[in-house]
């Protein structure tokens, strides 16, 4: 795909979708599982919020059409990677649709956690075809900024251990046993995925945060990012009561 | 084979000892009657002989009700649901079926998608694209008819038509038959165009039942009928997969 200006689709303009139209934001979080992208957009919600911004946030497999088919697939044992691929976008597509473009019309703040880059890396660590995957997810609009929470696979582990205290069976790709337990195939799966993020950081103009440091540290280099994007003018701060002269 | 939208093939060729058979058309074309004689008759032969409808995977089936039920469908979003349906049948149904060497019969396919979706406005290239995970269909059949006379089968006959089956989506008419003929019409041209790109064996629909089974079973010896002595899956002593008595193979 080809980069361009914010708010352009990337190459497959959806119907019925004037750009001219967007007034708001648009702001992605990617990053692997457990890096604690969920944690950064709690924290970033209640600061732009307080700064005068209306903000919505939305993450995969929660669309009112496809949220419900995809866990209910996930419980089974039979979907594909091709299948669970176009699950996902259709998801995608539901909440872009309905959710985020109707947001960016009425001017909010819209933060995403993971958007199509995720969909693409999953796709492309189980083997599928990457240029069929980006043409398929052409439709996405190109987000004012990309946050990618960069860590190894070995801060992710010690996460996931010390955070959760088991490993999750998507997020190990076993539906393709990448190793003969949870936790070899957690490390190799995982690594394929960073990888395959990696190679998006340049064709898709990711901004790299390292996730390893500390929470407050993380956010406030995301804010210090987000304070240039000009997410425009917050209101005045009039203070509450104003003292007499 | 032409590639009108891409430089990349448009499936994946088929490298398995089975085979894929297809039918297309629009609604009322009869294809659904004609695979069904045609794959009772390879089932006589011996051969084992599966069979794959469109939009019926187990696993889509709940969101693909919800969203028609609720009327949630954009045209992007009923094509990428079609698209998820398509793509579960295909790596857990049809996939391993050819893989092991039977012949898959699918009422409708990939160019169903191709036709429909761009008939609701979706980009002919991005459709083409999406379905590219596809298996290369041995044999291809369209049965082409008249608007009129495929009208005539549906109006005539059936229930009411469903909205989405209608293109009462797109708004292009009040009238539940007007929309369909309209939605309809516009399928069929979809059809029509895209003969050469994707190797279509045109079936005249207005044949007599009996002419048009004809046509298919000398195509399929014709185009299939050395591969079909050797590699499919096939029981050739009297009796076929089910158990029933059969003649024996002619092919």
């Amino acid at each position: 795909m080809v980069k361009r200006q914010p708010l352009q689709f990337y190459s497959e303009p959806l119907p019925d979708v004037n750009t001219a139209d967007l007034q708001g934001k648009l702001i992605v979080i990617e990053g692997p599982d457990a890096v604690g992208r969920s944690t950064q957009i709690g924290l970033l919600r209640q600061w732009l919020e307080q700064e005068g911004h209306a903000v919505i946030d939305s993450g995969m497999a929660r669309s009112a059409l496809a949220g419900k088919g995809i866990q209910m697939a996930k419980e089974g044992n039979t979907l594909g990677p091709i299948t669970m691929t176009l699950f996902y976008t259709t998801d995608f597509a539901d909440r872009l649709e309905n959710e985020i473009v109707p947001a960016l019309r009425a001017g909010f703040v819209v933060l995403i956690d993971r958007y199509i880059f995720s969909i693409m890396a999953r796709a492309i660590a189980r083997g599928e075809d990457r240029r069929w995957i980006e043409q398929v997810a052409g439709f996405a609009l190109v987000p004012h900024a990309v946050y990618y929470l960069r860590a190894d696979v070995e801060h992710l582990v010690s996460r996931v251990v010390m955070g959760r205290g088991a490993f999750d069976y998507w997020e190990s790709g076993m539906d393709l046993r990448f190793g003969p337990d949870m936790y070899e195939s957690f490390v190799r799966y995982q690594k394929r995925l960073i990888k395959a993020l990696d190679t998006m950081v340049q064709p898709y103009d990711f901004t790299v945060i390292d996730a390893t440091q500390p929470v407050e540290r993380i956010f406030r280099e995301l804010q210090r990012r987000m304070e240039r994007l000009r997410l425009g003018k917050a209101p005045g701060r009039p203070a509450l009561r104003k003292a007499k002269i | 084979m032409g590639t009108a939208f891409s430089d990349m093939p448009l499936f994946v060729p088929n490298r398995y000892r089975g085979k894929l058979i297809v039918v297309e058309g629009i609604d009322g074309s009869g294809k659904s009657t004609q695979l069904s004689l045609l794959s009772h008759w390879l089932r006589s032969q011996g051969y084992a002989v599966a069979f794959s409808e469109w939009n019926s995977s187990p696993l889509v089936r709940q969101t693909t009700r919800r969203g028609k039920k609720k009327e949630m469908f954009t045209p992007t979003t009923f094509s990428l649901l079609h698209a998820t349906d398509f793509a579960d049948r295909m790596e857990s149904y049809i996939l391993p079926l050819v893989k092991s060497g039977a012949i898959v019969c699918a009422d409708r396919y990939a160019c169903t998608a191709f036709a429909r979706d761009v008939a609701r406005g979706v980009s002919r290239r991005w459709v083409r694209n999406l379905y590219r995970f596809a298996l290369h269909p041995s044999l291809n059949f369209y049965f082409r008819t008249p608007l009129d006379v495929a009208l005539g089968r549906i109006l005539g006959g059936r229930d009411a038509l469903k909205y989405y089956e209608a293109g009462m989506d797109l708004g292009l008419a009040r009238d539940v038959e007007e929309s369909f003929r309209i939605f309809q019409g516009r399928i069929l041209d979809e059809y029509e165009a895209m003969i050469e790109e994707v190797g279509f064996h045109v079936i005249d629909a207005t044949l007599s039942i009996e002419e048009q089974q004809g046509i298919m079973r000398e195509i399929v010896v014709r185009e299939l009928g050395d591969s079909l002595r050797n590699g499919i899956l096939h029981q050739p002593a009297g009796r076929d997969l089910n158990g029933k008595t059969t003649t024996s193979p002619v092919l």
